[in-house]
């Protein structure tokens, strides 16, 4: 009797105790799984910074070539370099990603800079002598490949946000992601003609 | 979040479909003659099974309003022209009613073929030929020059490796065996899920599915490597 009492109440722990068991991996596989798709918003973040840092690294040569033959466009050309400025002093660790007010200043510094680069060579058009520079016209290219590069992370960067929230937003994931810390994070609003690069070709 | 999945939905019903590519020349224009298209793809399995570089010429019609490079980076992604981990693909897409063409550059090739280069070619090699009119001619020049500038890059791998299975490989999936018993299938079914959705189109990961290599066909059944494309490469006009 004893002992059958015994059996009965071990089988019945044992079963909790492999219930907790599972339970636990069951919350370690979820856990993995959002580290790893964390990870992947992280590399495609910083994939967008490297382009938007190529396009920081163009501009030195760019604004002394287009000086040498329209060194009296002087505002446009402070524009750029003003520009440029702001936007080395933002603050890009993934970090941001946890807080869209950070992220909109970056985006607004570095749309600023869009528009600044994209003026300079709209008015690149008007020197003859420029526009036939071979140095001017690799720039230009390299210029446009950049932004070409810039607006295919940001879209891939969005993507796995995007996939990264609806799964910290969404049962099951959801109770992993409060207890392990993985809040919803931020993306590059859709402005208009955001998704399109800018035009420096003409 | 969910405004942000209508607007893509309606950026891409508006965008056009890119072509599905069944070999490395496609004309949907009939510019080309059946003779000159057979002979650029030709040369151009000849130079990837000598370099395993995959160089695709996609003539369209018209973009419909549409940016060229955005046309031609969805195309990419599409096709994933170049091999897996290479990523070594380059495409050149001609659209003859726009009179705008693009290059674009796998990530594998960037170094390479910088974009630099690639207005270089469509300025001084392609563009000066289409303006005569002479479009194989053009091609043709462009995609030599393409050529040139990539060869030393990427070697075909060698046709029968020596199979030896390491060790090492047979320790692993013995302990993946026991992984997945331990943790009753869940941690296989989460991990993979990420994969598959959050790695697609960059150059590691996600990339083995689509099909591995399936060059040295020749023409008809020709696909893509699994090669992925960062928005390298310079377009212009004629």
């Amino acid at each position: 009797m004893k002992s059958k009492a015994l059996v009965v109440t071990l089988v019945v722990l044992g079963s909790f105790l492999l219930a907790g068991i599972m339970l636990v991996m069951w919350g370690v596989g979820i856990y993995n799984g959002l580290v790893a798709s964390n990870e992947q918003v992280n590399s495609h973040w910083s994939q967008v910074l490297n382009q938007y840092q190529r396009r920081i690294d163009l501009i030195p040569n760019l604004v002394e070539t287009v000086k040498g033959y329209a060194s009296h466009e002087k505002q446009t050309l402070e524009n750029v370099v003003n520009a440029r400025a702001r936007v080395g002093q933002l603050t890009v660790t993934p970090e941001v990603l946890q807080n869209p007010q950070a992220l909109r200043n970056f985006e607004r510094a570095q749309g600023e800079l869009s528009s600044a680069l994209s003026r300079l060579m709209a008015i690149a058009e008007n020197y003859p002598n420029l526009k036939a520079n071979e140095n001017f016209l690799q720039l230009q290219a390299q210029l446009e490949g950049t932004e070409n590069r810039i607006a295919v992370e940001r879209r891939r960067f969005n993507e796995s946000v995007q996939y990264f929230n609806t799964r910290v937003r969404t049962f099951p994931h959801t109770l992993i992601a409060r207890i392990g810390g993985f809040p919803p994070k931020a993306y590059f609003e859709a402005q208009p003609g955001a998704e399109t690069p800018p035009k420096v070709k003409f | 979040m969910r405004w942000l999945l209508i607007l893509l939905c309606a950026c891409n019903l508006r965008a056009i479909e890119p072509l599905v590519l069944h070999s490395r020349a496609t004309d949907a224009t009939g510019t080309l003659a059946i003779s000159e298209l057979q002979q650029l793809e030709n040369q151009l399995a000849a130079f990837e099974s000598k370099t395993s570089n995959q160089i695709v010429v996609v003539l369209i019609p018209s973009l419909e309003g549409e940016e060229i490079r955005d046309y031609a980076i969805r195309l990419a992604e599409k096709s994933k022209v170049g091999q897996v981990k290479k990523d070594n693909g380059v495409i050149l897409v001609i659209a003859k009613a726009d009179k705008k063409m693009t290059i674009e550059v796998g990530y594998g090739l960037e170094g390479v073929l910088p974009d630099a280069t690639c207005d270089t070619i469509i300025r001084n090699i392609i563009r000066p030929k289409f303006r005569q009119g002479d479009f194989y001619g053009g091609i043709l020049a462009g995609v030599q020059a393409i050529m040139a500038a990539t060869q030393g890059e990427f070697a075909a791998p060698a046709k029968d490796r020596p199979r030896v299975l390491p060790l090492a490989f047979l320790l692993f999936v013995l302990i993946a065996l026991f992984m997945l018993f331990l943790f009753g299938g869940n941690f296989y079914n989460v991990s993979s899920r990420g994969y598959r959705r959050g790695h697609w189109g960059s150059g590691w990961g996600g990339g083995g599915w689509s099909g591995g290599s399936g060059w040295g066909s020749g023409g008809g059944g020709w696909s893509g490597g699994g090669g992925s494309f960062g928005g390298g490469g310079s377009s212009g006009s004629w």
